[in-house]
């Protein structure tokens, strides 16, 4: 069961809900501001798994548990290391590297914040007197969430398999070294010798 | 729970992503502020779905389904974009995206730069 839809009243009481909400979405934001301007490339990566996982639980409290564990277990499982491996293959440098961010940070501000501003607002005003119903059964349990997804999106499921299939062939195109490149040149041995080293070193 | 509040958290979150996307200058830190994007947009597709799934008799809960469906396309994009960036470094030695300016329009005077990523392919091919 999730953590607001346990019994009549549930594990929390729905101030308690909106509290640690509250309080679980300040932790998230401050660390997605952290992500974007620390200057640790490695650190930034690290305040992702921070936000991923402060997401996760923000999920878990709006009763979506099985988004919940699906977001640890690709984000926070695979993402993040994907993307420290990224980090660590174009050799970023592991202390403070002062260009982290370019010469436009002050246009990137000045938009970020205009569009903060604009999506406040028109959210907060379009949604004011709305609230959302937490109690009764969870609305995003494996049952219901397996029942909908294999009834009403059978066919996009499957669409989205075969885009998985491809984006999995396209990324082993890209990574590997071109062979035309490799093999015309006469000295094709160290050519291949040198490709080897340089997989095996990947 | 009010519904305002996941609203404005997801928001906030495009709008850190959005600056992360504009001023960062590594193509992977690039890519985080693209993850951050997509998760707030995932946020509001799982509270939106959660609300109406309490007040509509049946939905087809497709907040829910659609958010499963930006996870995998996330990491699909992620693959790709990873493997973008590790050919651009192979290539030019850089991952740094305000030095890939070889289709930009204007005066750009590519001397140094222009000679720089040529020794580093000769030096890749070799």
């Amino acid at each position: 069961m999730s953590l607001a839809a346990a019994a009549p009243h549930g594990f929390l009481s729905p101030n308690g809900v909106e509290i640690a909400f509250l309080l679980v979405g300040l932790v998230t934001f401050g660390a997605a501001l952290v992500t974007v301007t620390t200057r640790q490339l490695v650190h930034a990566a690290l305040w992702l798994v921070v936000t991923l996982g402060g997401l996760a639980v923000e999920y878990l409290l709006l009763t979506a548990e099985f988004i919940a564990w699906v977001q640890v277990l690709i984000y926070v499982g695979s993402v993040v290391v994907l993307l420290l491996f990224g980090l660590m293959l174009t050799r970023a440098p592991i202390g403070r590297s002062p260009d982290a961010d370019s010469g436009n940070r002050w246009a990137a501000l000045a938009v970020a914040l205009a569009a903060a501003a604009a999506l406040v607002w028109v959210v907060v005003d379009a949604f004011r007197t709305t609230w959302i119903d937490l109690h009764g059964p969870a609305a995003g349990s494996t049952e219901v969430t397996g029942a909908s997804l294999f009834q009403n999106w059978v066919l996009p499921f499957e669409a989205l398999s075969v885009l998985l299939l491809a984006a999995l062939v396209g990324a082993i195109v890209l990574s590997r070294k071109a062979k035309a490149e490799t093999t015309g040149t006469p000295t094709v041995p160290d050519a291949r010798r040198g490709r080897a080293e340089k997989e095996g070193a990947r | 729970m009010h519904l305002a509040y996941p609203a404005v958290l997801s928001a906030l979150l495009f709008c850190t992503g959005l600056y992360g996307v504009l001023a960062r200058r590594n193509a992977i830190l690039v890519l985080m502020s693209v993850e951050l994007m997509l998760n707030a947009v995932n946020l509001n597709l799982v509270a939106f779905d959660v609300w109406l799934s309490k007040t509509a008799r049946d939905t087809l809960h497709s907040g829910q389904a659609l958010t499963l469906f930006t996870i995998a396309i996330a990491a699909a994009e992620i693959g790709i974009g990873l493997a973008i960036v590790l050919a651009v470094y192979r290539n030019r030695g850089t991952s740094d995206i305000d030095r890939l300016r070889d289709t930009a329009e204007g005066h750009e005077t590519d001397g140094p730069d222009s000679d720089a990523p040529a020794a580093e392919k000769a030096e890749a091919t070799a």
